[in-house]
């Protein structure tokens, strides 16, 4: 490397050490000892990234910076990967949102889990994943970036079941790490099949070759493309695989703000841009990463509408979210989803933060249905969370305003299928508003309904990170779309078509607005001023209630169509036939041939040292016998009565 | 050739080895018929010193040192298998309170 010192692999080891320390002393050492060490790893790859921004912002370094001569990893015929890591545009945006954000996670969980009893256990699981994250966004090579992509995973299960003694927490933990496992086979697969097809697992050597080829389109790379968006669809959370998303709430509440809003499910989305030049050359995976986002964040804002679990109104949210970003994943407008995701990061780990002060403050409370007139008590939570759900319903001059516009507006101008897009994300903004609102009024507004002790406010640990996430969620927003996009295109390339002109995009832009108001008077007006008013319309459609309360039955559709079919193939097929049938008489039958062996053989087996020891000179004695029979007479002869020659 | 020639005059060579396969077979008939432990733990140490006394014969006959230097070595583990058995025997003695190896049979099935 030439130029100023960058120190991109301390970026994730510092976190790991702090993992290796917490997990092994961490019982032992006092707790104020864990926190500082917890805090002090992602503050130290923070300031390591922030260095690197600063070179970049004065010049002194040129993006992107690929690292040679890394330590090789693995190196088997064609096969090479090493440990380089890369830093772009689009791996500075994705270090500084997940060290910065991490980082004020960090301080808050500090306040949210201090009485908990395996402290120092979350804050190594919590380093662990900051290491794993960082390896995925920095790597060079697929391979690496799939080894922070699993372990990410494995950092989600651990912080997920994280209250394992709680049946629900380790049940969803199993089930976040099996539905991802799904996901990491095609992303797998597609692994496998750029292997194959282009020999090696770099990144910029794709590149270049894929440069080196400009016919090459569709086929082959469609099915690359494709696996690789099953991947990202499992990580993601979106339609078919968003299920596990909703139940990873059963996790500390800082770890849903983190992994489950701000970073990790976003790794989709980063590896989708990241693996762009791929998708860019098939349109056809291309539109299907566009339907599945729409799809996605329609379907899961619909449900958000009617649940009354605080952190699962917000889940369904994120994967509505996702659904987004994906959608401008679909139509090639990669800056503008990353855009998103880095805003989404702001204001989502926000919403989460508060909601996690509110539960706070009501001891464990998550039932909307039991909160209520919180805005004068902690008055700290109600206006960073007001200010949050402003901005993810996209008004004026918040965060997500710009970046849903930057998507909505490329997904509009995309074509004739664009149009669909843009409607259906249109719709879902409606809701979001709406299902943001009505989470807001129930919340804070209105009488109080909850029977526990007296609310109280967090303490600072906890108000810090929620103000500094507020300001960023008011701001996050300002670099715009143009210049934010002018920096990314580097690395994730420009649209060409955005030659719609201004008017549209003013009119869109207005009718964005409009349309995230409208949600916000039907809240108004259906939480506020007339809260007996969504009991009425429930009861006055009990199908469609039932259908969104449920959450569609997906749960339950796939419970019977797969999980109760593998089950039914595992135990009886599998367990019966194949392992206890099979297996198991094999086994058996090698046992008893053992047995049978031995029952023979232990007649020998005296247990008389005598005998043993004579079985041992007898032993040698024939050995001696076989071995020196030949030459034993004859050298005896020859040198008993004469020595020497 | 004047060592040889010394030795030629003193004992013959075999006579040597006679004496250490005599040893041998004196320790592996003690080992096999003694009833006390540390008799027969006597006899193995015979055995090994029946041994030694064969490679230092073969050492002088063949002009090399290392049949010498390995009976350095045998004599070494000689001694830490001693400390070992030794210990072996007190344990069993505190244990059972017999050293009649016969007695000692807890492996049988």
């Amino acid at each position: 490397m030439n130029g100023p010192l960058l120190f991109l692999p301390l970026i994730p080891l510092v976190p790991f050490v702090g993992f290796l320390l917490n997990g092994l002393l961490g019982r032992r050492l006092p707790k104020a000892v864990v926190s500082t060490i917890a805090l002090v790893a992602p503050l130290i790859s923070f300031l390591i990234v922030l260095h690197a921004v600063f070179l970049v912002s004065t010049g002194s370094v040129a993006l992107p910076v690929i690292e040679h001569g890394a330590p090789t990893w693995i190196s088997v015929g064609t096969l090479h990967a090493d440990f380089g890591s890369v830093l772009d545009p689009l791996s500075l945006v994705m270090l500084l949102v997940v060290t910065g954000v991490g980082f004020l996670i960090h301080v808050y969980s500090v306040g949210y889990m201090h009485e908990e009893e395996g402290y120092w256990r979350y804050f190594a699981y919590l380093n662990l994943f900051l290491f794993f994250m960082t390896v995925l966004v920095q790597a060079g090579n697929a391979l690496l970036m799939f080894v922070g992509w699993e372990g990410v995973g494995l950092a989600s299960y651990l912080l997920i079941g994280f209250w394992f003694q709680k049946t629900s927490a380790a049940d969803a933990g199993k089930k976040a790490f099996i539905v991802n496992r799904i996901g990491d086979f095609g992303f797998l697969i597609g692994l496998f099949l750029l292997l194959a097809n282009f020999g090696t697992l770099t990144l910029n050597e794709i590149v270049a070759k894929l440069a080196a080829n400009p016919t090459m389109t569709g086929g082959v790379l469609t099915a690359i493309a494709l696996c690789l968006l099953v991947g990202a669809i499992g990580k993601s959370a979106q339609l078919p695989l968003y299920v596990w998303l909703p139940d990873a709430m059963e996790g500390p509440t800082p770890v849903s703000a983190l992994i489950h809003a701000a970073t990790m499910v976003t790794a989709g989305v980063y590896m989708i841009a990241r693996t762009h030049f791929i998708f860019d050359r098939s349109p056809f995976a291309l539109s299907v990463v566009a339907i599945v986002g729409a799809a996605t964040a329609l379907f899961a804002a619909t449900i958000g509408l009617v649940q009354t679990d605080i952190k699962r109104v917000l889940a369904y949210s994120t994967v509505s979210q996702l659904g987004y970003m994906f959608l401008g994943c679909g139509v090639a407008a990669y800056s503008a989803a990353i855009f998103h995701l880095m805003t989404h990061a702001f204001f989502k780990a926000l919403l989460f933060l508060a909601a996690g002060s509110v539960i706070h403050a009501l001891g464990g409370e998550q039932d909307m249905r039991k909160m209520g007139g919180l805005r004068t008590k902690i008055p700290v939570t109600y206006w960073t969370m007001t200010i949050a759900v402003f901005a993810i319903s996209g008004f004026p001059p918040l965060a997500a305003f710009f970046s849903k516009d930057a998507i909505l507006y490329a997904a509009f101008t995309s074509g004739s299928l664009g149009k669909i897009l843009w409607f259906v994300g249109l719709v879902t903004a409606a809701l979001t508003a709406f299902y943001m609102f009505r989470l807001w009024y129930l919340t804070f507004w209105g009488e109080s309904r909850e029977d526990a002790a007296h609310p109280h406010e967090s303490p600072w640990s906890m108000r810090g990170p929620l103000v500094i996430l507020a300001v960023l969620s008011v701001c996050g927003g300002w670099i715009g779309a143009g210049r934010f996009g002018a920096f990314l295109a580097p690395a994730v390339g420009s649209r060409t078509a955005e030659a719609a002109g201004s008017q549209v995009e003013i009119f869109l832009t207005v009718l964005a607005v409009v349309v995230a108001l409208l949600g916000w008077l039907i809240a108004d007006r259906m939480y506020r001023q007339r809260p007996e008013s969504p009991a009425q319309l429930a009861a006055a459609m009990p199908t469609g209630y039932k259908l969104l309360a449920n959450k569609y039955y997906v749960d339950e559709i796939y419970g019977f169509t797969i999980v109760k079919p593998l089950l039914v193939i595992s135990r009886y097929l599998l367990g019966w036939v194949v392992d206890v049938g099979i297996l198991g008489g094999l086994a058996w039958l090698l046992a008893g041939i053992a047995s049978l062996g031995g029952a023979i053989l232990q007649r020998w087996q005296s247990g008389n040292l005598r005998s043993y020891a004579a079985w041992l000179a007898l032993g040698a004695a024939v050995l001696l016998y076989f071995v020196l029979a030949p030459h034993v007479f004859e050298a005896a002869g020859l040198h008993l009565g004469m020595a020497g020659h | 050739m004047n060592s040889l020639h010394m030795v030629q005059h003193e004992v013959p060579l075999g006579w040597y080895l006679l004496l250490s396969a005599v040893l041998f077979c004196l320790g592996i008939v003690g080992f096999l018929i003694k009833r006390n432990l540390i008799t027969v733990f006597m006899s193995i140490e015979l055995m090994l010193n029946a041994v030694n006394l064969s490679f230092v014969t073969f050492a002088h006959q063949w002009h090399q040192v290392r049949g010498q230097i390995f009976v350095f070595f045998v004599m070494m583990v000689a001694a830490a298998e001693a400390a070992v058995g030794l210990a072996i025997i007190i344990a069993v003695f505190r244990a059972r309170a017999t050293l009649a190896v016969d007695r000692i049979d807890l492996m049988k099935l």
